[in-house]
């Protein structure tokens, strides 16, 4: 199994590997952490069979490291992520997704009539529920869940 | 409380519930004070309500306070494209206080984040109107003589009755059985009724509540609106259930009394008025001396 995974995307040198993403939003993953905008060498995969996911999608980026609260962003739509750090073309080591407490400025409040979705305010949600991923609004007190869940 | 922002009930505790009422009991001996002298308290409205409004500018004009403000959004300078944020950090020059309402949800919050001086919200569209709340507690206690182990019954509209759900969460630190009575298209929101059993509270669900009503000791009525009814049919079919008429009250407990947020529309039929378990009158009038201690408290007057 490990060697087809390597054979789909191929190796890097030094930097991250993004496993277990839901293939849907791979691209949601891509713009949550920036990765558009980057320089780097970066090769993903995607509709790739996963035994947990159904389909997944892996991203590697090279020369690339995430800080915890930066990576726990993508937690809101890829909560089953796992990270390995590459250094030198070994895995040093590996990191899962965790949902934060807090979530700010990235999904949107699905509330037509919060502050938020009215006036230029940066979203802020408490998390309710860390396994459904079920985020209640700061600012109307509303609940938004993964269903109705928009990345801002 | 000093200092502090009231936008959601929640934002105080139990005690610091208990703390406002016992305060509000001694402006109701004497509502006339002048300590807010000097000061100034801006009420934005950006939406009209006349009725909270005007408990509001009662309360600090009989403690010797100005005000200044709006009345509706068409005399601010929000229709003419102006922030919330920036009419805010504006205003907040002005005045040591804030009381806004607002139509969009969570805008109070947002205030309270922006401005220098605290915020009281007046009601931000259908979230939280914390005011109200604490002057119907007071109104319960007042009646009741204690806030503990009582039987609250909430009719009508339940589903998005903003006063119900904050009433809930007060009430719920008390140790009260709640008996919801609504149609099954306006039922109490599940996520309320978790919260009530996480604490280990009592509910029961009703459709109607002629054979149960003698066991109230607080009857909490809301406006049925008939817009809320995806079939007007059914609205047709049930809205009598959900009017309280005087012959109703014929054995109920010598102590129960009728609240509502007012203004009502036909809930309440007018032969309940002269009866003396009608307290929705005296409640709106109890407003003021709850906002004279809610705005005393966050001035740090007393
Ligand atoms: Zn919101």
């Amino acid at each position: 199994m490990k060697d087809v995974k390597h054979l789909v995307v191929s190796a890097i040198k030094d930097g991250t590997v993004i496993d277990h993403i839901p293939a849907k939003d791979l691209f949601k993953v891509i713009t949550i952490l920036g990765l558009d905008h980057i320089e780097n060498q970066m090769t993903f995969g995607s509709n790739l069979e996963s035994k947990k996911l159904g389909k997944k999608a892996i991203i590697k980026i090279s020369d690339m490291f995430f800080r915890n609260e930066d990576i726990n962003k993508i937690a809101l739509v890829a909560p089953e992520a796992k990270l390995n750090i590459i250094k030198d073309y070994n895995v040093v080591e590996k990191k899962v997704v965790e949902v934060p407490d807090t979530i700010t400025g990235i999904a949107k409040c699905v509330n037509p009539k919060c502050i938020t979705n009215n006036e230029e305010i940066t979203t802020r949600f408490s998390v309710v529920d860390k396994k459904k991923v079920i985020l209640k609004c700061h600012y109307c007190e509303k609940i938004t869940d993964q269903e109705n869940m928009r990345i801002v | 409380m000093k200092n502090r922002s009231l936008v959601s009930i929640s934002d105080y505790s139990r005690e610091e519930y208990l703390k406002i009422l016992d305060l509000a009991e001694k402006f109701e001996n004497n509502p006339r004070q002048d300590i807010l002298k000097g000061m100034v308290v801006a009420t934005l409205f950006f939406e009209p309500s006349t009725r909270t409004r005007l408990s509001f500018e009662s309360a600090v004009n009989r403690l010797g306070g100005k005000v200044l403000g709006f009345s509706d959004a068409s005399s601010s300078s929000a229709t003419k494209g102006e922030t919330l944020r920036d009419t805010i950090k504006m205003v907040c020059n002005y005045a040591d206080l804030i009381v806004m309402r607002h139509p969009l949800e969570g805008s109070a919050r947002f205030a309270s984040e922006v401005s220098k001086v605290p915020v009281i919200n007046a009601g931000d569209g259908a979230n939280q109107h914390p005011t109200q709340t604490l002057l119907d507690l007071y109104s319960i206690r007042k009646t009741q003589g204690t806030l503990e182990n009582l039987n609250i019954f909430m009719v009508g509209d339940l589903k998005y009755g903003r006063t119900v759900h904050s009433l809930l969460m007060a009430m719920s630190e008390f140790n009260t059985t709640f008996y919801f009575i609504s149609p099954d298209e306006l039922k109490m929101p599940d996520e309320y009724k978790r919260y009530l059993k996480n604490k280990g509270l009592k509910y029961y669900e009703f459709k109607d509540f002629t054979d149960i009503i003698n066991q109230a000791d607080i009857i909490y009525m809301t406006r049925v609106q008939k817009e809320r009814f995806s079939d007007p049919i059914e609205y047709e079919r049930t809205k009598n259930a959900y009017i309280l008429r005087n012959h109703m009250l014929k054995d109920s407990k010598p102590n129960v009394k009728i609240l509502h947020p007012l203004p009502r529309v036909n809930e309440i039929h007018l032969d309940v008025d002269t009866n003396e378990k009608a307290y929705y009158f005296t409640q709106a009038l109890n407003g003021v001396f709850v906002r004279q201690a809610i705005i005393s408290s966050i001035l740090g007057l007393n």
